[in-house]
């Protein structure tokens, strides 16, 4: 693989999870209520994505000749998508790639994979053969779950890594990648090389704090792709949704005085057991 | 120009030494730097991108920071969203439609017209408000007449409304919805960079100029000292620093504290505005555009409001006042109290809460007025004074002063004019003084007089100044915020033994002690405070910022009996600490500035306890 990387990240912006969301049907159309009013934010699965890609990068910069780069690819309202990227811009450098589309809808994955795998595939300077696709494996807003492992497909891209946790670069250009399986752990892969696609699950890198000196260095190369974001039309291939409806929230206030610990415990235990 | 003989010397301490100057810092050129998104700076920004939008080729906009770039116009916003206000307000919105000539509501989630206004007193269901002997004869004959004067669910509707206190034809607003819908726009433009998530510490001064903003160090300790990963913030240099980072905010005060506020003018007058939004039954009566004034629960002192907005949202909300002579100023629990109150809990018993905030209201109006400009800086909204106490307005008000500003600056670029003190007040100050956000300020600036001589008084007071345009009012001395807060001291004695006895924090246990009932927690709209930080968001406190409440002098708190800080903080943040000294997590601070001027204890006679700095997140909640 050597020390040169060049990394694109696809990530899309979805309702910030932390604001209160309501479900809609607008004449047999199913969204979320004032989707387009409401504040947005990165992908956070995607977001860890970038994260781990920026990490990366700082561990192998490249040289001055051939400096290892980070491209982050979004698709969704430019407007929206200027006002995600003055926090996101703040926390790692990139080189923004906007591709202008609705903010809502379910569009078929086929379709959002095709007009990202043509991005892609037409992003100057990018090489394939040190090409890591990173992305989220799950999205916090009608994850279709299959869209990064597409436009992978699109691109030619046989080694797939889903539920990505870490990666590991050696010498001889491979990586081993931890995967996230069932019980809690991980299944370790040894991939001879780039090119590959890494859907991210957490990592486990914290949010980077806001550097507003990366910001500024940034916008510089984000309004430009703002201004020339082209626009993606993409079709519901005839898919239909029936039903929309949020992750359950609970919340039960309760006062308990003079409660043990061990009934305190036993009680969590009983709630965990039942959830 | 501010000439160091017109500061008044009871206001204006030694200039402190501005932190970390001899640090190596980075930094940066813009143009236009401005401190705090919200909506004076929405007019501000808007009447620049309306311009540029018009003719982006006028060479006014050419950048002198960037050469060949247009105008280099950057905001920074502490909250980590720009849609995280927290207010839910009626406005009359003439300033707003003005901007907005084909303004439609339905473009703006929680917003709509304003169609039926209601002032009402409520009576004391409860026997537990501190109501004087004759307030309480007032309400004995309200409640044997009330069938003939039509008192329902233990409140009096007045049969008339003042023209003051009228909002119609303006606008029920969310104000985090309303940034977010302004925020939009301006991004749109390209012209305005509005950066969330990015504090200002400070104004960088060469004298009494201002030249820039500087941000906080990252990467530090709780205290302020370099930790793993210290990162100096950054100095942004600009030829007009615009201030609009409100009444608490860190750039403004520091430029008070600099240049001392104009003779006689003190800023004394504070209140806490705390409010739920709750969504009500799809049976409810309420219609959007509803709006209800309140008085007379739960204590005279206390103001309330309700808003309808639409999809079926309440806006409800008390005012705690800085006059209201109570440690006990625990704002979430009279709430809770307000709302449960039978003329609103009829409304919202069968509702669910969706979110909560709060915020610190400086209500010295135009006795708290600043210098509005000086060499390089200008101050527009709430922190400029710009609120009206009468008509009890300031959303409008305050993108009023920012739309002046904008067109001030738009004749100073055009023109050719470097941004001095004397050019900002020829245009600025100018358009301001004519305006009728100065006539209204006028005519409110001593309308709330009589209420530090007792509420009768003061509603006295309000109907003269209100009624008379402002020509008529009741004298008064003001004193500090701190200094009011001598009463129940005997009920402070048996609430301490409950505090004792429960473990309960000693204003929740004083409220008890004087006849407040138990909240009866339901889950839905009655939750406790931890929980209410919790709804419709949360609190976001970026690792790495240094706390910005600080207790200056610990021995001060250590003394200090009443402890107010801990009753009034919005968000628990502040609680008891080891050895007298509060307790502050900044994880839990919404950033509503209480602290600030609710400290029973004042080093200088003048300023309390308290220092509040510029930290970044706060409370997150689009809702509000």
């Amino acid at each position: 693989m050597g020390e040169i990387l060049h990394i694109v990240v696809c990530a899309g912006i979805v309702p910030d999870p932390l604001q209160t969301l309501e479900p809609v049907n607008n004449s047999n159309v199913l969204g979320i209520k004032n989707e387009n009013a409401l504040p947005a934010v990165l992908d956070p699965w995607a977001a860890s994505a970038l994260y781990e890609a920026a990490a990366l990068i700082r561990k192998f910069p490249g040289s001055p000749q051939q400096p290892s780069k980070v491209w982050l690819v979004s698709l969704g309202p430019k407007a929206k998508l200027q006002q995600v990227m003055m926090t996101v811009a703040q926390k790692a450098s990139f080189q923004f790639v906007a591709i202008d589309g609705p903010i809502g809808g379910f569009p078929d994955a086929h379709s959002t994979a095709a007009v990202l795998a043509e991005t892609i595939a037409a992003l100057p300077g990018l090489e394939r053969e040190r090409l890591l696709l990173f992305g989220g494996w799950e999205s916090a807003t009608r994850g279709a779950g299959v869209t990064l492992q597409l436009v992978g497909e699109r691109l030619g891209i046989a080694d797939q890594f889903q539920g990505v946790d870490q990666i590991e670069l050696r010498d001889d250009g491979s990586f081993e990648v931890l995967e996230r399986i069932e019980g809690g752990k991980h299944q370790v892969s040894l991939c001879a090389g780039t090119p590959a696609v890494l859907g991210w699950a957490t990592g486990s890198l914290a949010e980077p704090r806001n550097n507003p000196q990366v910001g500024m260095t940034n916008m510089r190369g984000i309004l430009p792709a703002l201004q020339k974001a082209k626009s993606a039309n993409l079709q519901a291939n005839g898919l239909r949704y029936l039903s929309l409806s949020l992750p359950k929230t609970q919340r039960t206030t309760r006062l308990v005085k003079d409660q043990s610990p061990k009934a305190i415990a036993d009680e969590l235990l009983a709630w965990i057991r039942e959830e | 120009m501010i000439a160091e003989d017109m500061i008044e010397d009871c206001v204006s301490p030694e200039p402190q030494e501005q932190p970390g100057l001899d640090m190596e810092r980075p930094t940066m050129e813009v143009d236009i730097a401005c401190a705090g998104f919200g909506p004076a700076m929405g007019g501000f920004l808007t009447t620049l991108t309306h311009a540029w939008n018009e003719n982006p080729e006028d060479p006014c906009f050419q950048s002198h920071a960037v050469p060949g770039m247009p105008l280099q116009v950057h905001c920074y916003e502490r909250a980590d969203d720009i849609s995280a206000g927290v207010s839910g307000v009626v406005t009359r919105a003439k300033g707003i439609r003005a901007s907005f000539p084909h303004l439609d509501p339905a473009e703006i989630p929680m917003a709509v017209e304003v169609h039926a206004e209601r002032v009402l007193y409520l009576l004391d269901p409860i026997g537990a408000s501190r109501r004087s002997a004759v307030l309480r004869l007032g309400d004995k004959v309200l409640r044997a007449a009330g069938p003939l004067l039509g008192v329902r669910d233990s409140a009096f509707e007045l049969p008339w409304t003042p023209a003051f206190l009228h909002k119609q034809p303006g606008l029920v607003l969310s104000i985090g919805q309303f940034n977010q819908w302004v925020g939009s726009q301006l991004m749109e433009s390209g012209l305005v960079q509005v950066w969330p998530g990015t504090p200002v510490s400070a104004p960088i001064f060469s004298g009494l100029a201002v030249e820039g903003l500087r941000q906080p160090d990252q990467g530090v300790k709780p205290n302020g000292e370099p930790d793993a990963g210290f990162i100096p913030g950054m100095d942004v240099r600009a030829r007009l620093t615009v201030v609009g980072d409100g009444p608490v905010g860190a750039v403004g005060r520091a430029i008070d504290e600099k240049t001392g506020l104009p003779q006689g003018h003190v800023r004394h007058e504070w209140a806490l505005g705390m409010k739920f939004v709750v969504e009500v039954p799809e049976d409810s009566p309420l219609k959007p555009g509803t709006v209800w004034h309140t008085f007379g629960y739960p204590e005279p002192e206390i103001f309330g409001f309700l808003y309808v907005h639409p999809e079926r949202l309440v806006s409800v909300g008390v005012f705690v006042p800085s006059w209201l002579g109570d440690p006990q100023r625990t704002a979430y629990r009279y709430l809770q109290h307000y709302i449960q109150h039978p003329a609103l809990w009829t409304y919202l018993k069968d509702g669910t809460l969706r979110s909560w905030g709060a915020k610190s209201l400086e209500e010295s109006g135009k006795h708290g007025e600043p210098f509005l400009s000086g060499d390089g800086y200008a101050r527009i909204g709430e922190g400029s004074g710009s609120t009206n106490m009468l008509t009890g307005s300031g959303v409008d008000e305050a993108w009023t002063t920012g739309v002046q500003l904008g067109e001030a600056v738009l004749e100073l670029l055009r023109g050719g004019k470097p941004f001095t003190q004397e050019n900002l007040a020829a245009t600025y100050e100018t358009r301001r003084r004519a305006s009728w956000v100065e006539r209204g300020a006028r005519q409110a600036e001593n309308a709330r007089n009589g209420f530090h001589q007792g509420f009768l008084r003061g509603l006295a007071g309000m109907a003269l100044a209100g009624l008379s345009g402002g020509r008529l009012s009741l004298a008064a001395h003001i004193p500090p915020a701190h200094r009011r807060r001598e009463l129940l001291r005997g009920l402070k004695k048996d609430g301490a033994l409950l505090a004792l006895e429960t473990g309960r924090p000693l204003h929740d246990a004083a409220l008890s002690a004087r006849g407040w009932p138990e909240i009866p927690f339901d889950g839905r709209v009655l939750v406790t405070h931890q929980d209410a930080l919790l709804m419709g968001g949360k609190v976001q406190a970026m690792p790495g910022f240094a706390d910005h409440v600080i207790f200056v002098h610990p021995e001060l708190c250590i003394e200090c009996v009443e402890k107010t800080c801990i009753a009034m903080c919005s968000g628990q943040a502040i609680t008891e600490g080891e050895g007298g000294v509060p307790a502050f997590e900044r994880e839990k601070c919404v950033h509503c500035g209480a602290c600030l001027w609710n400290c029973a204890q004042s080093p200088d006679g003048n300023q309390g306890n308290i220092e509040f700095r510029a930290g970044a997140g706060g409370l997150h909640s689009a809702e509000n």
